[in-house]
């Protein structure tokens, strides 16, 4: 009975262990500050690290996932035409009150007319105010929304202009947050409407509290949470530069979690008795695309043999140092409608030299091959894979010079076509795999300045990706992905090189901290032990 | 003096005249479309063009440079691409972090400079004479990004006695006053605040202080030296002044002249250093601030704040130069 006892004792104790603690300060390090709080604004993924924390949109992607549930919106119906979405709003959510806005205000169907129409409505007062709506434009939706109705208190109606499938996970995009209306009139009222940039009141579950330019930004959890109070107090964002310096600062213990590690850095960790490796598959995809506006890539036998000629296991073995895995889609695995069952071009020299044999090029061809100048998530070092790459091409005769530039004019010259082969990447936006095919190899993507660095025209898959585009059943658009992934595979205007694992080292007192694939980094269910 | 001083003020014009063009066509006429960074990877056609002309850069140069003089003429710098934000308001709020962090270095650098370099020159040859100048050797060699983070891991990591990188603690929090923290920590009589601030302005102070401290050093020596040998000193020596009288008084002040030159060019060196020390030490000042800048093709800030360091450069200067009279009233400033 007493060794009954004790073993309950015991087991009690241990779920008192694990039950998640409430309050302590936790301080995320990242490489760079915000440039602007406001999401609509913002381009940069350290701005929107900022403006996650503070604000909610309609939908939301689940934590750690791609799915997407409710958020500021509890239900939604769309019509069956797809043209109309009437949103439900949750209610009784209230706005934070701060030192800077110290009124009691409930979130309402004004809000998110406002949060929209700032965007795109030219009558809108903040229409002008900061600058262009960028990522409004950047995900087109000029061209996909028509107006935004208040219905009643707690409802909203959106119109669209066309059936737009990805459209609901736009709105789970920060861009698409919502601000609150009265204090943005407020702001306005005192002429200092520009302080939407520098400062935040929305209803998320941080409230932002100061912001010291280049050094750290400071939230303090919101009590009243209506997805429940965060389990720590006060949240640091501290601006961390040099990568080493980020990795010794954690060593130290003065920050929890360590955002973009360098790969050599986390081996050493890995041993570290103080330090937890988080590790997610990354919404991303790193390629070679080859230019078809150039001889001789539009012979797809020649960009078959390419393939075939390329060791991508090595390559990520060797470069990605475990943390990617060989990528045959356009699309990544974590992402709904990846295709498993397209073949991948195995390693094969042999099949390579058969090719450009049957493509009149037995004695091989020179060409260029670009080299991404700067470690990006999708591929960490683009010289060494430009270099692994450059010594399988020679095997089969084809002489590849790298060229590379800063990031900067890289990005201008590729989107010009002004690279035969160049490696590059993507991280999704939305979780939709429009993001991705549309995106990046529709035929609209292939003028200049271009997304499509393949410049790759096929007409079937366009037709796929558009029908797609318009279908609002997530069964047929997968099916129609799918099978635009098999021609993708067959015409191979890439080489897909690896989907990157992303990695977050963490204390080890550190809990129910979760990456996600999306590239956003929430804090409400992370706690610390004591 | 005072027709010097208007003198050389009126100098100062054409040259920030040819500064404002330099910067002006090197940042427009290098590759790299500042709408693209902007955009990243994730740029498309319309909205690619749209921001071009929102920031002014579909009008010929000549009008884009003749729209950034007249207004910096007026003290407006324009707004930064990238936080849409005024450039000299951004700049105001992160030099006094950089002021703090390049006094400190200097202080240090000329306390500790002239120091060891007065007992070199009259311990030549000693242990101390090679041991220092060893030490100044290196100085000069080492990288500030490389010194940064071997002190970092020596210090911080290993021993744990300073804090790794920052200007405070998580703990700690100061009202902005002057901006340096040293003295708002005072202001506030917040002392644990100050230690704090103090213990992480050490490591970065010396990595940014080392290159100027070997080079006064060695030049206070040579210097030293050199004025030691004058008649004048045997002469005081011959008086019965003690070996301290005639450092301190003869021949000090003597020695000093070239060091301070030194002293005032170091200026623009600490400028450089700070850039290379702010982004290994997470420090926010204008030295990070105006990397990323050119990283992100934000060219207001490029060239606005090469504008006004060199101002402040051109003043520094000035201030040498006038301080070289107040030494040595042999200097006429005619």
């Amino acid at each position: 009975m007493k060794k009954l006892f004790l073993a309950l004792m015991l087991f009690l104790s241990s779920i008192a262990f694990a039950a998640p603690q409430y309050g302590g300060t936790l301080v995320f390090g990242r490489g760079g500050d915000s440039s602007t709080i406001d999401p609509a604004h913002a381009t940069d993924g350290e701005s929107f690290y900022a403006s996650t924390q503070v604000y909610d949109n309609l939908v939301q992607f689940k934590y750690g996932s791609t799915e997407l549930e409710p958020a500021l919106a509890t239900s939604w119906d769309i019509s069956k035409d797809g043209l109309e979405y009437v949103f439900h709003l949750r209610k009784g959510v209230m706005f934070h009150t701060t030192k800077f806005f110290k009124k009691k205000v409930e979130m309402t169907a004004d809000d998110v007319v406002f949060s929209f129409k700032r965007q795109f409505d030219k009558t809108n007062p903040y229409i002008k105010i900061g600058g262009d709506y960028e990522y409004w434009s950047a995900m087109d939706m000029d061209k996909i929304v028509k107006d935004v109705v208040k219905v009643d208190k707690y409802t909203v109606k959106f119109t669209l202009l066309k059936p737009e499938a990805p459209f609901m996970a736009n709105l789970a995009m920060d861009f698409a947050s919502i601000v609150c209306k009265e204090f943005a009139d407020d702001l306005l009222k005192a002429g200092k409407a520009d302080d939407l940039n520098r400062l935040a009141v929305g209803t998320g579950p941080f409230v932002f509290e100061k912001w010291l330019k280049d050094d750290r930004m400071i939230f303090q959890a919101n009590e009243s949470y209506w997805g429940g109070k965060p389990y720590v107090k006060t949240l640091i964002l501290k601006v961390i530069p040099n990568n080493s310096v980020r990795a010794a600062e954690l060593k130290t213990g003065a920050i929890h979690i360590m955002d973009l590690p360098n790969p050599e850095e986390v081996a050493a960790m890995e041993t570290d008795p103080k330090i937890k490796l988080i590790k997610q598959e990354g919404l991303n995809v790193g390629y070679l695309a080859m230019n078809e506006n150039i001889k001789p890539f539009d012979n797809v036998k020649v960009r078959q043999a390419i393939n075939y000629a390329i060791n991508k296991a090595a390559i990520v073995d060797a470069v990605y140092a475990g943390f990617g895995k060989v990528a045959k889609s356009p699309i990544p695995p974590t992402m709904w409608s990846y295709n498993k069952n397209i073949k991948d071009y195995e390693y094969n020299p042999e099949k390579a030299k058969a090719l450009l044999k049957e493509a009149g090029l037995e004695n091989g061809f020179e060409t260029d091959l670009w080299a991404m100048p700067v470690p990006r998530p999708y591929n960490p070092n683009g010289r060494k894979v430009a270099e692994a790459m450059q010594a399988d091409l020679a095997k089969v005769g084809i002489k590849a010079k790298i060229v590379s530039y800063d990031w900067v004019t890289y990005l201008a010259k590729t989107k010009q076509g002004e690279h035969q082969m160049c490696l590059l990447g993507w991280t999704g936006d939305n979780a939709d795999p429009d993001n991705f095919l549309y995106v990046l190899l529709s035929e609209a993507a292939a003028q200049l300045p271009a997304q499509n660095f393949a410049f790759w025209k096929n007409k079937e898959f366009n037709e796929l990706i558009n029908k797609a585009k318009v279908t609002s059943d997530v069964k047929e658009r997968t099916a129609l992905y799918e099978k635009a992934q098999v021609i993708f595979a067959e015409d191979a205007p890439w080489v897909t090189i690896a989907n990157s694992v992303v990695v977050a080292p963490v204390l080890e007192k550190v809990n129910g901290f979760k990456l996600d694939p999306i590239g956003k980094r929430r804090f409400k269910d992370v706690w610390l032990a004591k | 003096m005072f027709s010097f001083i208007i003198k050389r003020l009126l100098w100062a014009i054409p040259t920030l005249f040819g500064v404002s063009l330099i910067v002006f066509f090197m940042v427009h006429l290098s590759p790299g479309d500042p709408a693209l960074a902007l955009l990243g990877d994730h740029a498309n056609k319309e909205s690619v063009e749209k921001l071009r002309e929102e920031m002014g850069l579909n009008k010929p140069l000549y009008t884009q440079y003749y729209l950034f003089a007249s207004k910096a003429v007026h003290g407006d710098f324009g707004n930064s691409f990238k936080s849409k934000q005024p450039v000299l308001g951004e700049f105001m709020e992160r030099f006094p972090a950089t002021m703090e962090l390049a006094m400190c270095a200097m202080i240090l650098a000329i306390v500790l400079g002239i120091g060891a370099g007065i007992i070199s020159a009259i311990k030549r040859y000693s242990i101390f004479d090679y041991g220092s100048m060893f030490i100044a050797l290196a100085g000069v060699s080492m990288p500030v990004f490389w010194l940064g983070l071997v002190l970092i891991y020596f210090f911080s990591v290993s021993l744990g006695w300073l804090p790794v990188s920052g200007r405070l603690g998580y703990e700690f929090y100061v009202e902005n006053i002057t901006g340096f923290y040293l003295i708002d920590t005072i202001l506030a009589d917040d002392y644990a605040a100050f230690w704090d601030a103090f213990k992480h302005l050490i490591l970065p102070a010396v990595a940014l202080g080392t290159i100027p401290m070997a080079i006064i050093a060695r030049m206070t020596r040579s210097s030293m030296i050199e004025v030691m040998k004058e008649d004048y000193i045997r002469t005081a020596r011959a008086k019965g002044c003690s070996v301290f009288q005639v450092v301190m008084v003869h021949a000090l002040r003597n020695a000093m002249m070239p060091v301070i030159t030194v002293i005032g060019l170091m200026l623009g060196t600490l400028f450089a250093g700070a850039i290379l020390t702010e982004t290994t030490f997470s420090w926010p000042g204008i030295g990070k601030w105006i990397v990323n800048a050119v990283y992100q093709r934000d060219f207001p800030i490029i060239q606005s704040a090469t504008l006004i360091i060199a101002t402040m450069f051109i003043f520094v200067n000035l201030i040498v130069d006038l301080l070289y009279a107040l030494i040595n009233p042999k200097i006429r400033l005619s």
